[in-house]
């Protein structure tokens, strides 16, 4: 079954304490680069609904991502700060509402055309961006003052202070965790995952599978949508490459790599993703070429991705031990 | 529009479409025989172009470019299956997917490490760098009526080689059931390996032909990929046939695209897939 096994131990609260209590020890720097990890941990799991938990193979996920972030900056005034309750669900509401038209097309076929056709509509989408004056063509365009959250005169939260952008992000990364784990346990959830192993026989027993399938794909692009709203509030700009399929790539890199099924491996994958690119790009003007060598390794000696690492390790060690992961 | 700039338009269409093709036909057929998903194919097209240019600034003629280039690609294209691609046949499409990216890192850096980030032109050779008088004002020249030649014997070749000899029959059973084929004998691994180095050579060898007429310039590879994607959707995955059908319609509308709404053109070939999508989802020809 492709549903998440019940864990032996849970070191999700762990986690959870560690995160919370980073920024007092952690510096700026350090506090940026995680809250960059909660960002893309957040747009991998959207991504793993799909890949993971559909089987839907999508390699156009970075469109929803990056309609999302610049809508926040279509959306903002120039010069004072937005409102969050406004632009936050306009962005959600923006990455769901491109993910249900690019659904209607690319959920009509299957495999490895789904592949394709994903990526060629995100590939249409960052035209959009690239070509027309809309977003401020290929320059991209500046998100100048970060949205805040106001009642009255007293700010409550204010986004372009680090410190509340960085909580901010780690409580969304929890809602969004906790919507995912209860939307799995749903009706829907034990849907996809029917879909996911035999479409055929949901379609017989009377399932309305595209409906369901288009109703994950408009849920992943919304998920996804909240990361690309955090993407452009963090660093201020937006330009066409965080729709670009190099981003597709990576998201769908740190799904695989993690180990797709479990959203603590979308997080995995992330963390390890956004660290090897960090140390990578330290060393090297031609960080990619480590990061593709990476790349090649996993796939040819660790299918099932990081997340199977303690199992096999287990299963080398003492033996017997399921090394499928 | 007069007639002399309209048939202009319409042998560059057919000369863009038939380049397409050819990469197309490799990723088509890459998939289609072995069921590998290649990312990477645009990779091999730039890598072509790239060898072109290396190649020519060495030699200072395009044509022994090519010939040594195509050694090159299939000894690449041999050197990859053999370490890499052979693993992966009975895995998933999803290790394919990964694997092919992170070749295409690989690629883009390795090209950027060896040539540089600079775009370079790549000269006609003498030979055929004349033009064709079409109307008093118009000349066509004559290396792109070349390319289309070029591109239309091969792909006629090709459909000789896989119908017609027996490589093409074991090529064409191999695809359909590998174990029996084995069984029987056959040297399926070969097969395999040949028809790898088919698909590279194809891809590497439109670069060449290609880079005197566009240039060469990083990221190429994956503007090709990712339009070749568009043909294999349209003309349906593993058809040969679909894939030059959708190849030469999409040929008309980028060269047309351009010409009316210039602004747009990029868009005029996601627009033609999906409104193909709507009206057949797996593509205008099914399979082979």
């Amino acid at each position: 079954m492709p549903l998440p096994a019940r864990k032996k131990r849970n070191y999700l609260p762990l986690v959870l304490l560690v995160l919370a209590l980073f920024p007092m020890f952690g510096s700026g720097y350090y506090n940026e680069l995680i809250a960059k990890i909660m960002i893309m941990t957040i747009f991998a799991m959207s991504l793993d609904l799909l890949v993971g938990f559909t089987g839907l193979v999508s390699f156009g996920h970075a469109a929803f991502f990056g309609v999302a972030a610049y809508s926040v900056v279509l959306l903002s005034p120039k010069y004072d700060p937005a409102n969050l309750w406004l632009v936050l669900p306009a962005a959600i509401l923006t990455g769901a509402a491109v993910a249900f038209v690019v659904g209607l097309f690319v959920l009509r076929t299957k495999g490895i055309y789904f592949i394709m056709v994903t990526l060629a509509f995100a590939q249409m989408i960052y035209f959009v961006f690239h070509d027309t004056p809309l977003g401020g063509g290929s320059d991209g365009a500046f998100l100048n003052v970060k949205p805040e959250l106001r009642i009255g005169e007293t700010v409550l939260l204010d986004l372009n202070e680090p410190m509340q952008f960085y909580y901010v992000v780690l409580a969304f990364l929890v809602v969004a965790y906790v919507f995912l784990r209860v939307l799995l346990r749903s009706p829907l959830g034990h849907a996809l995952a029917g879909i996911r192993s035999n479409e055929h026989r949901m379609l017989s027993l009377g399932f309305p599978v595209f409906l369901y399938k288009l109703a994950g794909f408009v849920t992943a692009g919304g998920i996804a949508g909240l990361a690309g709203f955090f993407s452009a509030c963090q660093y201020g700009f937006v330009t066409p490459e965080i729709l670009s399929w190099h981003q597709s790539g990576n998201v769908l890199l740190m799904v695989i790599l993690g180990g797709m099924g479990t959203l603590n491996g979308a997080a995995i994958g992330a963390f390890a993703f956004v660290v090897l690119q960090e140390v990578f790009s330290a060393l090297t003007k031609h960080w990619q070429l480590l990061m593709g060598a990476v790349i090649v390794t996993v796939v040819m000696v660790l299918p099932g991705g990081l997340s199977s690492l303690p199992k096999r390790l287990k299963g080398l060690l003492i033996g017997g031990g399921n090394r499928n992961g | 529009m007069d007639f002399s700039t309209f048939l202009i338009q319409l042998l560059n269409s057919l000369q863009y479409g038939l380049l397409l093709f050819l990469v197309a036909s490799g990723l088509t057929l890459i998939f289609g025989i072995m069921g590998i998903i290649n990312l990477a194919h645009g990779s091999f097209y730039m890598m072509g172009a790239y060898m072109a240019f290396s190649l020519t600034s060495l030699s200072g003629n395009l044509l022994v470019a090519i010939l040594v280039g195509i050694v090159l690609s299939v000894l690449i294209g041999f050197l990859l299956e053999w370490a890499l691609f052979s693993r992966l046949y009975k895995r998933d499409h999803l290790d394919q997917v990964l694997l092919t990216y992170g070749l295409i890192l690989i690629f883009e850096e390795l090209r950027s490490l060896l040539v540089g980030d600079d775009v370079h032109g790549v000269p006609i050779p003498e030979l055929l760098s004349a033009s064709i008088q079409l109307s008093d004002t118009l000349n066509y020249p004559v290396y792109r009526l070349f390319m289309s030649a070029v591109c239309i014997l091969l792909a006629i070749v090709m459909y000789w080689l896989i119908r017609y000899t027996r490589l093409g029959m074991m090529i064409r059973a191999g695809s359909s059931n590998r174990e029996m084929v084995q069984a029987l004998g056959i040297n399926i691994d070969l097969i395999y390996r040949i028809v790898f180095g088919l698909g590279v050579t194809l891809a590497a060898f439109a670069g060449m032909l290609a880079a005197p007429v566009s240039s060469v310039y990083p990221g190429m590879g994956n503007q090709v990929l990712i339009i070749c994607f568009v043909v294999v959707v349209i003309g349906g995955v593993g058809s040969v046939w679909g894939a030059l059908v959708a190849a030469l319609l999409i040929g008309l509308a980028d060269t047309f695209g351009k010409v009316i709404a210039p602004d747009y053109a990029g868009l005029a070939v996601y627009v033609l897939m999906a409104a193909v999508l709507l009206w057949r989802p797996e593509g205008i020809f099914r399979r082979i």
